[in-house]
């Protein structure tokens, strides 16, 4: 199912970039103590490529990385192949891994208080990562760090490297990890909710800094928000989870103008208007089933307007609808036309 | 005429930092002369520029911290010293959601007996009512027993932040500080806990100090916006007018930066320039060297505030000198 993920589209990328995947996640799963909370996601990150990861809370998005980059507790078992170039990253040791997080594949985690250290200068912190990945040492390194700093428009930069986190706003902060996220030059940056802290002046300054960056080096970003504009400004393509799987992903400007699952549906409906007149928000009826209770079907069922008798015994696999387009629904493209007994159908054709 | 709930009267907070170990102090203000007030039931939003302020003055409206200058009025009687019974007294009636909700929850306790504290520090009520209201509190914004049985660290991002505006609201309060509440949530989930947040207002008359870079959310839940610029207030007034036709050449900045899924209908407006550092604050209006439309006087004098015929107040030269009715810049 590596072919699913699709690449990004060639006229965005320099030819000298190879097509050949830079990172594939295949069969990942994860339990805690027993209870799966991903299962089973397949997906192709490729160089320069921008992927926007949404989906309800608590469905998966920050746990399938941790896995990916070997960060989950102990208590978590993880199956399935995390490769890097090529190189096998599930069970992989501890030092390697070390090596490779924070240089060629970076995490910005999505709790600023489990990043950043409360009684280490933040200077030092990315002066860290500029030690062991970049190999500065003394004077350079602070050069470096002023320059990164600056980079993401902390104010004051200078003066900032010897401040302790506390001493910075929350958009400070944030913009601080992501200050060290770039230090290691990363050739993926995993960045988990990175603006929610920043304005909208300076959200879009750091969104367009690291689309620059990709463009620049190749950098592959997987950007995940629950920040639906967020992510349609920023990627070229959008993967949807839901209840521990990918329900849909397509290309960004066809996913936001034609959601194809229910579930991005309703999420597109429960956004906001930031035009027209006020009314109350709709939020998806229901609640997100606990891993624990997962229904035995699609895990959306029990919310879904679309339902139908077989959606609650099948698990709907990830379905290509068009070109570049995939949905794990039953309902499948004709969820517009609503044609349920044509579809069952064809499902059990 | 609704009374008001909440007054800050000219705040001002500087803090002093230093460069190096021996390097000299210098002082950032972080909040510079701020006025608000919130009327009793509504919703204020203070939103604008990262660093601008707007939690230290959340902070300084709760007594959590001293202003230098200024004064403070809840309900219009001047906040007690901090750490006093008066002021525990008061506080109950006035609760803070921060902004980072693993930082905001004791990772060894159940979420439900988070929830509960409150109640069990007030002695309110038999302890198998305390847990059926935690229980009540925790389903009102979403979650349900088995979230309540778990850590902090078991739960999702989303599922966190309800917990802690569960815990914030169980007490009742009459005022409640929102640092950034729904940053951390989904979208589907984020339009419950502002319909629960919106409901929860009506029926108990709560009044909201919210704190929000989400200005699709602001537009959503408050009737009147603040928006800061480097510890001042620079456009004060209804929020449909604010989003609808910013006047100050910051808000419409920040209005037009908003994210928007699908294709965008309204040119994004990119400020150049020197991030703003509150340790250097530039002379005139603090937003000269990054606006488009700063004139000679901008850099010498600071702006003070003109009231449009709207009501809404703007700390601009631009706007000063303009008809008010004429939309100023471009
Ligand atoms: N250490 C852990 N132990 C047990 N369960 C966990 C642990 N970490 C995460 N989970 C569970 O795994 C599921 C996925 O969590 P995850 O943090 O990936 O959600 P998410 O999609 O990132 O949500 P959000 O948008 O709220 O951040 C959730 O049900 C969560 O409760
Ligand atoms: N304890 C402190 N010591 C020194 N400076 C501080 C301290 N707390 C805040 N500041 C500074 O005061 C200014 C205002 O901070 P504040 O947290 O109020 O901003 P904010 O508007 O809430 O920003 P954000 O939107 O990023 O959360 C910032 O420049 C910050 O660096
Ligand atoms: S498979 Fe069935 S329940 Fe699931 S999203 Fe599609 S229609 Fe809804
Ligand atoms: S006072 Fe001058 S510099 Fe400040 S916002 Fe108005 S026009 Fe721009
Ligand atoms: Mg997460
Ligand atoms: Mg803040």
């Amino acid at each position: 199912m590596a072919n699913l993920a699709g690449t990004a589209p060639a006229s965005a990328l320099p030819a000298a970039w190879s097509s050949q995947p830079l990172l594939t996640i295949e069969g990942l799963t994860v339990d805690f103590s027993g209870v799966q909370v991903i299962r089973g996601i397949d997906l192709t990150v490729a160089r320069g490529e921008s992927i926007g990861i949404v989906g309800e809370s608590g469905s998966g998005k920050s746990v399938t990385w941790l896995a990916a980059l070997g960060l989950l507790p102990r208590t978590a078992t993880v199956s399935g192949s995390i490769r890097l170039d090529g190189e096998e990253l599930r069970g992989a040791a501890a030092m390697r891994l070390d090596r490779i997080r924070g240089g060629r594949v970076a995490m910005i985690f999505q709790d600023p208080s489990s990043a950043l250290n409360p009684v280490i200068r933040i200077g030092r912190q990315v002066g860290e990562v500029l030690a062991r990945h970049q190999g500065l040492s003394g004077s350079s390194i602070r050069a470096e760090a002023k320059r990164l700093f600056e980079l993401v428009g902390l104010p004051d930069a200078g003066r900032r490297f010897d401040a302790y986190p506390h001493e910075l706003s929350g958009g400070q902060n944030q913009r601080v990890m992501i200050a060290t996220a770039l230090a290691g030059k990363p050739d993926v940056l995993v960045a988990d909710e990175p603006t929610t802290a920043l304005d909208a002046t300076i959200q879009a300054q750091i969104l367009d800094l690291l689309t620059t960056v990709r463009r620049e080096t190749g950098m592959a970003l997987v950007l995940i928000s629950h920040d639906l504009g967020v992510v349609s400004e920023t990627c070229e393509r959008i993967m949807v989870m839901y209840g521990g799987l990918v329900v849909e992903t397509a290309p960004s400007e066809s996913i936001f103008a034609s959601p194809r699952h229910p579930y991005t549906q309703g999420l597109l409906a429960a956004l906001p208007p930031f035009e027209g007149a006020l009314r109350r928000l709709i939020p998806i009826e229901g609640q997100v089933p606990e891993p624990a209770t997962m229904p035995p079907g699609c895990p959306f069922a029990p919310r879904c307007p679309q339902r139908m008798a077989v959606c609650e015994v099948t698990i709907p696999p990830l379905a290509q609808t068009e070109a570049g387009r995939f949905s794990a629904c039953i309902a499948g493209p004709a969820t517009e036309a609503q044609q349920p007994l044509k579809l069952k159908t064809s499902v059990l054709a | 005429m609704t009374a008001s709930i909440l007054d800050l009267h000219g705040i001002s907070r500087s803090y002093s930092t230093r460069q190096g170990l021996f390097g000299k102090k210098v002082p950032v203000h972080a909040v510079d002369e701020v006025s608000l007030s919130l009327k009793e039931g509504q919703t204020l939003a203070l939103v604008g520029e990262s660093g601008s302020g707007k939690s230290t003055t959340g902070r300084i409206a709760l007594g959590l911290e001293r202003p230098n200058s200024g004064y403070v009025l809840f309900r219009g009687t001047e906040l007690p010293a901090a750490d006093t019974p008066a002021w525990r007294r008061m506080r109950a009636q006035m609760q803070m959601i921060y902004q980072d909700p693993l930082a905001a929850l004791d990772r060894r306790l159940s979420i439900i007996d988070q929830v509960r504290e409150p109640l069990d520090i007030h002695d309110i009520g038999s302890a198998s009512k305390r847990n059926n209201k935690a229980l009540a509190m925790l389903d009102a914004v979403g979650l349900n027993a088995s979230h309540a049985t778990s850590l902090p660290y078991q739960l999702s991002g989303g599922q966190r932040q309800r917990a802690v505006l569960a815990r914030a609201l169980i007490m009742q309060p009459a005022l409640l500080v929102c640092d950034e509440p729904v940053s951390a949530l989904d979208v589907s989930i984020q339009a419950q806990v502002v319909n629960v947040l919106m409901d929860l207002q009506k029926e108990l008359r709560l009044s909201l100090l919210f704190i929000s870079h989400d200005l699709k959310v602001v537009r959503q839940v408050s009737q009147r916006m603040a928006v800061m610029y480097l510890g001042r207030i620079v456009e004060f007034g209804e929020t449909h007018l604010l989003l609808s036709s910013p006047t100050h050449p910051y808000t419409k900045a920040l209005v037009s930066a908003v994210p928007v899924a699908g294709r965008r209908t309204r040119e994004r407006i990119i400020l150049k320039g020197e991030p703003p550092n509150p340790a250097a604050r530039p002379t005139g209006c603090a937003f000269h060297p990054r606006c488009a439309i700063a004139r000679p006087e901008c850099v010498r004098v600071s702006p003070t505030f003109s009231t449009l015929p709207d009501g809404r107040s703007v700390a601009c030269h631009a706007v000063h000198t303009n008809p008010p009715t004429k939309e100023v810049g471009s």
